[in-house]
């Protein structure tokens, strides 16, 4: 339970910490975005091994995102997923209504311009979780009222 | 018979290994930000402190614990309570000068480099944990206590123990604050 304290604190640190540098730097913003979500790409990577080391085998794809939903959603961010749609054609939707990395920043339209860079850290974690369980895709995330958000995942065939 | 403990206390190990996995792609990312090690042990450091400085309130409402009298009985604090709360690990506290206001915390295991096997050789004085230090450091800020942190000793650089010395200054500023009668 403390160890949320800990995650938040240096995920917003992180988020902090990298644009202070770019500003310092060269000024290229898009790379913040970029790395953030890169980083959060490898950490979801190793986080999902560790996890389903001991997990029966996924059924299908959807079986998959399910796991994210629940059992995933819930170590990480100590909820479940609110909602998940799918078109069944390879595109999934997952809506977080409190989404625990928004929580202390606005309740409404607030900052909404600074949400995107505390959602590409989350954004890499499924990507990389969805790259080691054998799939390939494309996640973005949107936000419209905080802490309200919703991540897009785009499975690529491959 | 044992039976799996349960999925509570496998959340709880992956929610520390969510912090250490993060923390370690941060280094990473630092590292290829930056060429000198001396830049990225500055960065964590400052990154460290304005943590610190948030974490302390955390740490005090979820412990509530009383004022310390001396700084003997903050540095077993900070070793006893808030390590254990935050990292699982309690280090040993010693003190090293007979002015009584420099100590040392002694870990014999650090969960922060639990993933990692050891340095880079082009990175040999690079402070994996350095944000250990600056999170203390501003913890002990916001609280008027001014030291300064350092690691003494780094398993990492191949010490038999990784040691972290706090130095407690001078206080700048003494207020004895006087309540209504």
């Amino acid at each position: 339970m403390a160890d949320e304290a800990l995650f938040l604190l240096l995920h917003n640190e992180m988020v902090a910490g990298l644009y202070r540098a770019a500003e310092q730097g060269e000024g290229e913003n898009g790379r913040c975005i970029t790395k953030l979500e890169n980083m959060g790409f490898r950490v979801g990577q190793g986080l999902i091994e560790r996890f389903t080391k001991d997990t029966a085998r996924f059924k299908d794809e959807l079986d998959i995102m399910k796991f994210i939903c629940k059992d995933f959603w819930t170590t990480v961010f100590k909820k479940q997923i609110d909602n998940l749609r799918t078109n069944h054609q390879g595109i999934y939707v997952l809506q977080d209504n409190k989404f625990r990395l928004l929580m202390q920043m606005s309740a409404g339209k607030q900052y909404l311009e600074h949400a995107p860079k505390y959602l590409a850290f989350t954004c890499g974690l499924i990507r990389g979780g969805l790259s080691n369980l054998g799939i390939k895709s494309i996640v973005t995330a949107e936000v419209s009222t905080m802490p309200a958000c919703k991540f897009q995942v785009m499975i690529q065939k491959m | 018979m044992s039976r799996p403990s349960g999925r509570k206390q496998d959340n709880h190990k992956i929610s520390r290994e969510l912090f250490v996995l993060t923390y370690g792609a941060l280094v990473a990312q630092l590292c290829k930000d930056y060429e000198k090690d001396e830049d990225v042990n500055t960065c964590l450091d400052r990154m460290g402190y304005d943590i610190g400085i948030r974490l302390i309130e955390d740490f005090l409402a979820r412990s509530a614990v009383k004022k310390c009298r001396s700084y003997s009985e903050t540095a077993e604090m900070i070793a006893q309570v808030a390590f254990k709360m935050y990292l699982g690990v309690t280090p040993s506290v010693s003190c090293c000068s007979a002015a009584g206001n420099e100590f040392s915390l002694i870990l014999d295991q650090n969960p922060l480099v639990d993933f990692v096997e050891e340095l880079p050789a082009e990175r040999a004085s690079l402070c994996y944990c350095n944000l250990l230090c600056g999170v203390i450091r501003g913890a002990l800020e916001m609280v008027h206590l001014a030291a300064e942190v350092t690691f003494l000793q780094d398993k990492l650089k191949g010490d038999a123990v990784t040691e972290i010395g706090i130095i407690f200054l001078k206080k700048t500023e003494e207020k004895k604050h006087k309540r209504n009668k």
